[in-house]
């Protein structure tokens, strides 16, 4: 890891008019990092994330990062059609629900084949085997490359999400539940896909979950967050083998058992 | 002669409204201004948009000519022009060299247009996005940011299916190399018309209550692939009535047991031809064909 932060959140505050979204949150992200945010349902995780991602502008605080040519640009300053060019060409976002990432009107190839077109890909061939070259390392097979997304089960859509979120090679990936709504079996799978992927590119990855059991198979650091503040952070072993804070406590205690 | 309406049926006021809008569309070819629509004596689909454009520059030394899927002769084509006929009381044309107005639905006439004329199309649905993208507040966000890759989403969709792009009409373009835009239901047979035209060429869509336009010599682009180029549609035979193979022909069911012609869409092209002694397989032999038109009478 190279000594200068990728990412670096300074005090960020979202209120809801009156109600708190999150509250001074602030950390570093490095380049290869991958960051684990935990917590219970209303904790604030997603909240921050949306303002992380530009989804929402915050109420206060900075969201600084530092670009291909290693400037720190402020997001929130940039300007819109600057903010959604970062978004096609330097971040990802994969959704909780397949559905809020994927165009379920057409083929999955086309799915994956938007993102490289909106940076101006305008060769078909190269475009269709870039995409296959995808479907193959999230592991769907080619002759479902032209099948519509809503003819895949969930799993399948949640990688065909994954793929078409890094053709693009982002350099920083938001995960908001990647594996929700999955069954165990096939969360294994995605979590061990993921866990390659994210080896394999170097990718900086915010990943925000409630199940620990996916923290602990990704992300490098913890911050586990209750009532929109940051309660506990450190690196993940740390944090959910010797748990300080009692919430965190009570957070990794609640873990069922089988 | 007394309609009871004010010249050419619309108010001052409206006309106005809608030449301003004319003018901004203009300004910025291919970009959608929006305008205050009005109720016209015709239903939604049937060329509001159009008629009311027509309606806002026609004056009575224009000479009009209106036609319906390339030809004169058709319902929807008569009535326009029947109407600006008695509310506007210009004269009518079947020809288009001596037309200084256009109206049209669905075709770029043959005849290469010229400086000083308007082509009128008549527009359903003006948002060429709008199949990629259902919001209009994004889409408007899309233009403004010049995000069009979507627009190839749709190409990619019918190689990727048909192995080829098999969009035949409405085929997308980008005017001026910047505005992408939906160029009207005509075949994609007459996009490359429509580029560096000396005409005018105005767009209205009375339901959706948009007005655009392509000033005269403005580049005109169809979308493509760098390795599946822009292509028209061709035909094997020749038109059966004036022997014409460079026009676009319209296939035509003669019987229930298979059997078919081809003739030329735009009826004033192979009207043209077919007086000028060109004879197709069904045609009339030259000495035999007498041009009849209603327009001129």
């Amino acid at each position: 890891m190279s000594a200068a932060p990728m990412l670096s959140v300074k005090d960020l505050t979202h209120w809801y008019g009156a109600r708190l979204g999150c509250r001074d949150v602030s950390f570093d992200l490095w380049p290869g990092e991958v960051l684990g945010i935990v917590g219970e349902s209303g904790s604030g995780k997603s909240t921050l994330l949306s303002c992380l991602s530009c989804a929402n502008q915050p109420s206060g605080g900075q969201v600084l990062y530092r670009d291909r040519t290693g400037a720190m640009v402020d997001v929130h300053a940039l300007s819109e059609p600057r903010q959604r060019l970062l978004m096609r060409s330097d971040w990802g976002v994969v959704h909780q629900n397949p559905r809020d990432g994927l165009r379920m009107g057409v083929s999955a190839g086309a799915n994956i084949g938007e993102r490289l077109m909106a940076v101006g890909a305008r060769h078909y061939g190269d475009i269709r085997t870039g995409a296959q070259d995808w479907l193959g390392r999230v592991e769907i097979a080619d002759d479902r490359t032209d099948d519509l997304p809503r003819t895949f089960s969930g799993g399948m859509q949640q990688r065909l999400q994954i793929a078409r979120t890094l053709v693009t090679h982002p350099r920083l990936v938001f995960m908001d539940e990647p594996t929700g709504g999955l069954d165990v079996s096939v969360q294994a799978r995605l979590l061990d896909l993921l866990r390659g992927l994210v080896a394999d590119l170097g990718l900086s990855v915010i990943i925000v979950t409630h199940d620990l059991a996916v923290a602990r198979l990704l992300a490098h650091r913890l911050m586990v967050m209750k009532d929109g503040t940051v309660i506990e952070s450190g690196l993940t072993d740390q944090v959910l083998d010797d748990p300080h804070h009692p919430y965190t406590q009570l957070l990794v205690s609640s873990v069922l058992q089988v | 002669m007394d309609t009871g309406y004010n010249y050419a049926y619309l108010d001052e006021q409206t006309k106005r409204m809608i030449r301003r809008a004319i003018l901004k569309a203009v300004a910025i070819p291919g970009y959608q201004v929006p305008f205050a629509g009005r109720e016209m004596p015709l239903p939604y689909g049937w060329g509001t948009g159009g008629i009311q454009l027509t309606a806002a520059v026609i004056g009575p030394d224009d000479t009009l000519k209106v036609i319906d899927q390339g030809a004169d002769d058709t319902t929807n084509a008569v009535s326009i022009r029947r109407f600006f006929a008695r509310t506007a009381a210009v004269a009518t044309t079947e020809k288009t060299t001596e037309a200084t107005v256009i109206q049209t639905r669905h075709r770029i006439p043959e005849t290469p247009l010229r400086e000083g004329q308007m082509l009128i199309y008549q527009v359903p649905i003006p948002e060429p996005l709008r199949w990629m993208e259902p919001r209009e507040t994004e889409t408007r966000k899309m233009h403004a940011l010049q995000e069009y890759g979507v627009m190839h989403v749709k190409l990619y969709e019918d190689i990727a299916h048909y192995g080829r792009i098999a969009t035949s009409y409405n085929y997308p373009v980008l005017v001026n190399g910047r505005y992408v835009m939906a160029p009207s239901p005509i075949p994609k047979f007459d996009n490359p018309k429509m580029d560096r035209m000396p005409a005018l060429q105005l767009f209205g869509a009375g339901r959706e209550k948009r007005i655009y336009a392509v000033p005269p010599y403005t580049r005109v682009e169809s979308l493509d692939f760098d390795d599946h180029p822009f292509e028209v549609q061709t035909w094997d035979g020749a038109c059966a009535l004036c022997g014409a193979t460079d026009s676009y022909l319209d296939e035509v069911v003669t019987d229930d047991a298979g059997g078919r012609m081809f003739v030329c869409s735009d009826s004033d092209y192979c009207g043209d031809r077919r007086a000028a002694g060109h004879v197709g397989d069904q045609g009339a032999t030259a000495a035999d064909y007498v041009r009849v038109t209603e327009a001129g009478q």
